[in-house]
């Protein structure tokens, strides 16, 4: 169901394409658009804290430091917790590849054990969030209504009331979490990645965390009224009621003003 | 109109009760009258028709939805079949709509049908008042149903607005947060006006029941009454029609009401509502489940109100904050002011106006039923096309967020470029858009003058060649010639023959002033008198290579057309290329 | 009603004229041949369409069957899956019927109906001069028989009379809908000294030590359920609250203790028209309204970096108390939300 949400997006892409078209030229498009992408090639090997670190000297000292302490182009990540390189890694933001306003989405470059190793050794740095556990993220032990009350205050100003996503300043945007696991759902709560701000237990606590996934594991589903048209609000509906509607209805006008043959 | 007796029992049974409704309202009389009324046959003219539809949808939906809907603001708890609402407070307003969207049969294609029909109802007033304007049929003598149904487009909006908010969720009661920090800018009376609307502090507990009241009585009774005066208007002036041969200002050429239109118009009915109803059972609109009841702390990315508000939204966007001051300890808010005011109040205050001051511009005092092709009024065409230019802008900045985040732009870049845009787009459109209708006055010119082009190359005894043109029949020819072409304003000099300076020159100069703003650029229709010139100079065009003038004293010698005309500009042979 | 004038031949004779003794404009040529329509001469055509409306109307009758069955048969129910299908079965349902009437009822009138034009006089709007003569007539005999121009007292009587009226209606709606009509309550909050800062929506107290850096906390007053009317107060004292690192926080003299170690206070209530502004980005410290993107610095006093917005966000003193909970040190020390006129006064 996830995965027809998402390729629903992409659906929708031209039509909205369309609308900017009329304004904007690819050359404008070209200017804005923030530059893009050169591929670092990614190497691995095998287990345990040591494993963990030859993968950090390999893959990621580059920016974080061969302390892992920082440089200027990557935060120290002592502290940061094996959370964070599980989010990191394991939905392919990091290691960056792009020079973009935020690190994005992109195939995994890790298998899980690596990941694993990885976040162990950057774990053994400094203390820091772990790793949730498969019952701490369960859906299905959720109460989705409180869910529903905590994301709204919280989450929804930047991700959309369902979790759609949407922008930020200055070419960040807050992602769509349809297709975003448990796992990495609680994480990103946990640890505030990028410009995300940090939900500690103290202020959303584990409890709500998993009542939040369980809300967010309901949404990009099945819409009662029909197709969800991307859960964008008024925006999309009014240019489907232009689009459809007055398309359809413009068509209706000229076949009955043309004579008949 | 006449029945003629046969003895079947269904006809005397009509012909009973046409006799008794005769006798007692003289019914036959309005009948005769109006049941083989021509209406002319375009599908432009439809274009209200959907609005009168979708809005006649509206009624129907909306009765159904009032049987369920509570006008409350009274805090309950919800229990019902939508999992992520249950045990939450929510207004009764909130929990009426949940439950008449999921419990009631049919409730959820109601509400989706009501909401559809609404966009569809403005999308259709918006595009009709385009047909209206772009083709004159404001002049004289329908000025005042212009405005009729300007008043039409006014309440539109304000009965939309008020049934958005009905629901009581998160995503319109921040629009009416919104609304609130508008109102409270107004200078001296901005915190009162507040009070005025929501009976106290927002968002108080007052709010619901009124808008209620001004969505399903106030502003529909209103508009009702005004439909009404719109049509009525439309009988006693009768339909306009678009050029072509046989139709003048002085006839009206179509097709009977009955049974005609009966069947057209009656049909079209079901169609916008079978057309509204598909888009209801397909396609969801305003889930409110998803933003969940109004609470003044959350928030949604992309809060935006429907389509039709869409531009005060994105006005209020473009707007820089610095425009704020404070004035002998009074705070003026032109941050506010100026685009949730100013800005509309010019759009419409334009719109509202214009068919007087083109009137006042043109000095025509003629009715006028036979409708302009907007290539004609290249002015006009501009000036409208620049509005809408500004109003697109305004709603694509409204959706800003959503720009950049499909296209991956940062969204202080976009509002940037549209803060250029609404000052140089609107100009750039109303160029381009006339010299466009220049070029094509200029083709029809091109055209009646030299004809079709025929593809056939001849080659004269000289050795010249040429390629033969076809001339236009009569009725092709008429379409591109038939217009007046208006000229500015000529105003009586500002003194007389004593030398002694006249009362009312400064407004007849203003008026001159703005004549040759609408008239000075021109391109005037081929008169008889062009036409057989540029015959007898070329008549082999027509006739083929026995003439023998060269082809050098046919240039020019003609304003506006050239001899060979470039194939690219090449007409369908019907003409009507727009 | 008259048909099809003459005129056709009119644009080849020109050819022939000599220029000068032309009209200046064209003659309109009347009106175009009629073209008939397939069906007008082939029978079968004509029947063939005849049959098109009949299965048009015949499908919409069988649609609003299928609608009435759907509507018996497919319930709600409980789940997303159920609710989709029963108002797509209705939907699809009802848009046939209609498009069924709809659809035959056009092709009715194009196929079959007579389709030759008429053309039917206009005239003008204005009234003969006699019926203007015999308006002013009517309207002047009228005022002789009320002899209201002679009556100067009566008329200024009844102009007063009914100029004043209204104002039993107006009166008492202006009186009554604005409530109480005290906008000075637009200056207070319920925030006082004291007061303990609680998470939204569960109104959990905050400790200090459990806002950490980089953390955002959506804060309400603990006794918000104690007002009278809690969204309206609610709509007013919501505040965000967010710990920066103090290297990175810049503070104005006179607001050094407005904050705890790096703890600040900002009001939600955006100061353009009045928006919950909540979308804090860590990194850049900046709060930004997602209603029309007013960009607000947290690390500097909230100040205004981008967007509509005039004003920073009011600022709200806090400290802690014995058992190391937040707590207001008092109200907003300016109105909170969209600025009005008498804001300042």
């Amino acid at each position: 169901m996830k995965a027809l949400a998402a390729r629903r997006q992409d659906r929708r892409a031209p039509i909205v394409l369309l609308l900017l078209a009329l304004l904007l030229t690819g050359g404008l498009y070209a200017v804005l658009a923030p530059t893009s992408a050169d591929a670092t090639p990614v190497k691995a090997s095998t287990n345990d804290i040591d494993t963990g670190e030859k993968l950090f000297q390999a893959n990621c000292a580059t920016c974080h430091g061969p302390a892992a302490s920082g440089t200027a182009s990557g935060p120290s990540l002592i502290g940061v917790g094996a959370a964070a390189v599980d989010f990191q890694v394991g939905t392919g933001r990091m290691p960056m590849q792009m020079n973009g306003p935020q690190a994005q989405v992109k195939p995994v470059q890790f298998d899980q054990e690596q990941i694993n190793q990885l976040a162990a050794f950057v774990a053994s740095l400094g203390a820091g969030p772990a790793i949730p556990t498969a019952e701490q993220v369960d859906p299905a032990l959720g109460d989705v209504a409180n869910g529903m009350l905590i994301f709204r205050t919280n989450c929804a100003m930047c991700h959309n009331a369902v979790g759609a996503g949407g922008a930020l300043s200055q070419g960040k945007f807050a992602p769509n979490l349809w297709a975003t696991t448990p796992t990495h759902l609680y994480e990103a709560m946990l640890t505030g990645p990028q410009s995300m701000p940090v939900f500690n237990d103290a202020n959303i606590t584990p409890e709500e965390k998993r009542d939040i996934i369980a809300f967010i594991d309901q949404q990009g589903g099945t819409s009662p009224g029909g197709l969800d048209l991307g859960a964008l609000g008024p925006v999309s509906e009014g240019l489907w009621a232009w689009v459809v509607g007055m398309g359809l209805l413009i068509g209706a006008a000229v076949w009955i003003g043309a004579k008949s043959s | 109109m006449t029945t003629t007796a046969t003895p079947t029992p269904v006809e005397k049974l009509a012909a009973g009760t046409a006799d008794y409704l005769d006798q007692r309202t003289g019914i036959g009389t309005f009948v005769k009258t109006f049941a083989r009324k021509v209406f002319p046959d375009h599908w432009s003219f439809l274009l209200g028709e959907i609005a009168l539809f979708s809005f006649i949808t509206i009624l129907i939906s909306g009765v159904f939805l009032t049987l369920f809907f509570v006008p409350s603001m009274n805090e309950v708890h919800y229990e019902g079949p939508w999992a992520a609402m249950n045990g939450v407070e929510m207004s009764e307003a909130f929990a009426s709509t949940l439950r008449l969207s999921f419990e009631v049969r049919g409730g959820l294609l109601m509400r989706q049908i009501h909401h559809w029909a609404a966009l569809i109802f403005m999308a259709a007033i918006v595009t009709h008042m385009m047909r209206v304007f772009f083709t004159g049929a404001f002049r004289k003598p329908r000025e005042v149903n212009w405005v009729v149904g300007f008043l039409l487009l006014i309440l539109g909006l304000a009965a939309g607005f008020s049934g958005y908010s009905l629901p009581d969720d998160v995503l319109s009661g921040n629009g009416l947060r919104i609304t609130d920090g508008v109102v409270r800018s107004i200078p001296i009376i901005g915190s009162y006006t507040s009070y005025f609307l929501f009976g106290g502090e927002f968002p108080g507990t007052d709010l619901i029941p009124r808008l209620f009241t001004v969505h399903i009585l106030l502003v529909p009774g209103i508009i009702l009454a005004l439909i009404g005066l719109h049509l009525f208007f439309v009988v006693l002036h009768k339909h306009t029609q678009y050029p072509g041969s046989g139709r003048s200002d002085k006839n009206v050429v179509g097709y009977p009401l009955f049974p005609i239109y009966v069947a057209k118009a009656g049909g079209y009915f079901f169609t916008v509502f079978g057309v509204i109803a598909l888009m209801a059972a397909t396609m969801s609109i305003n889930p409110v489940w998803n933003y969940g009841p109004y609470d003044p702390s959350p928030v949604s990315a992309g809060a935006q109100p429907d389509w039709y508000m869409l531009f005060l939204e994105g006005s209020l966007r473009l707007m820089p904050g610095f425009t704020e001051f404070v004035v002998l300890g009074y705070t003026v808010s032109l941050n506010v002011l100026i685009p949730a005011m100013v800005v509309p109040g010019i759009l419409f205050t334009l719109l509202a106006a214009y068919p007087f001051i083109e009137a006042f511009a043109t000095g025509d005092k003629r009715e006028h039923h036979v409708l302009d092709r907007p290539r004609n009024r290249p002015f006009r065409t501009a000036f409208g096309v620049s509005l809408l230019t500004a109003f697109f802008i305004l709603v694509l900045a409204g959706s800003n967020d959503l720009i950049a985040t499909h296209f991956h732009l940062s969204i202080n870049d976009i509002t940037w470029v549209f803060r250029v845009l609404i000052f140089v787009g609107p100009w750039f459109a109303f160029w381009v858009t006339k010299r466009i209708c220049l070029g094509l006055q200029r083709k029809d010119r091109e055209l009646v003058l030299h004809g079709h082009e025929t593809g056939r190359i001849v080659r004269f005894a000289n050795g010249e060649y040429i390629e033969v043109h076809k001339p236009l029949d009569a009725h092709e020819r008429w379409l591109r010639v038939q217009h007046d072409a208006i000229r500015p304003l000529e105003i009586e000099p500002a003194e007389d023959s004593r030398g002694v300076r006249r009362k009312g020159y400064a407004l007849d100069r203003m008026r001159q002033r703005l004549s040759q703003t609408f008239y000075e650029d021109r391109i005037e229709p081929v008169t008889p008198t062009e036409l057989a010139a540029s015959h007898s100079h070329g008549e082999h065009d027509a006739v083929g290579p026995a003439d023998e003038h060269a082809p050098a004293a046919l240039t020019g010698a003609v304003g506006g057309g050239q001899h060979l005309v470039d194939p690219q500009d090449e007409t369908t042979p019907d003409g009507r290329n727009r | 009603m008259s048909n099809h004038d003459t005129g056709h031949e009119a644009g080849n004779e020109l050819v022939t004229h000599a220029p000068g003794a032309l009209p200046d404009k064209f003659e309109n040529p009347g009106h175009p041949e009629h073209h008939d329509r397939l069906g007008d001469n082939d029978p079968k055509a004509n029947k063939k369409a005849e049959r098109q409306v009949v299965v048009l109307f015949a499908i919409s009758v069988l649609a609003t069957l299928g609608f009435l069955v759907a509507y018996f048969t497919l319930p709600p129910g409980e789940t997303p899956e159920s609710m989709l299908r029963s108002n797509l079965a209705l939907g699809l349902g009802l848009a046939l019927s209609l498009l069924g009437i709809g659809l035959a009822a056009v092709h009715w009138a194009k196929a079959l109906m007579n389709d030759h034009e008429k053309s039917e006089e206009r005239h003008v709007q204005r009234s003969s001069d006699e019926n203007r003569a015999g308006a002013v007539a009517a309207l002047k005999d009228g005022a002789e028989d009320s002899a209201i121009g002679r009556r100067g007292v009566l008329q200024g009587a009844m102009i007063s009379a009914l100029a004043l009226f209204p104002l039993a209606i107006i009166v008492p709606i202006v009186g009554n809908v604005g409530g109480d009509w005290n906008v000075s309550k637009f200056r207070h909050t319920m925030w006082k000294k004291g007061t303990k800062l609680a998470t939204d929506p569960t109104g959990r107290p905050i400790k200090a030590a459990d806002v950490t850096i980089g953390s955002v906390f959506h804060v309400i007053p603990e006794d918000l359920d104690e007002a009278e009317h809690p969204l309206d107060e609610k709509a007013k004292a919501v505040v965000l609250l967010v710990r920066l690192d103090p290297a990175d926080l810049n503070e104005a003299e006179d607001r050094k203790g407005w904050s705890y170690d790096g703890i600040v206070a900002y009001s939600k209530i955006c100061t353009h028209v009045g928006c919950p502004v909540a979308l804090y980005e860590q990194q850049t410290h900046h709060l930004l309204c997602p209603c029309h993107q007013s960009t607000f610095d947290v690390a500097n006093g909230a100040r205004v970096v981008f967007g509509p917005a005039k004003r920073p966000l009011p600022q709200l003193p806090i400290t802690v108390d014995d058992e190391g909970y937040l707590i207001a040190q008092s109200d907003f020390t300016e109105p909170v939300g969209p600025s009005y006129w008498e804001r300042l006064k």
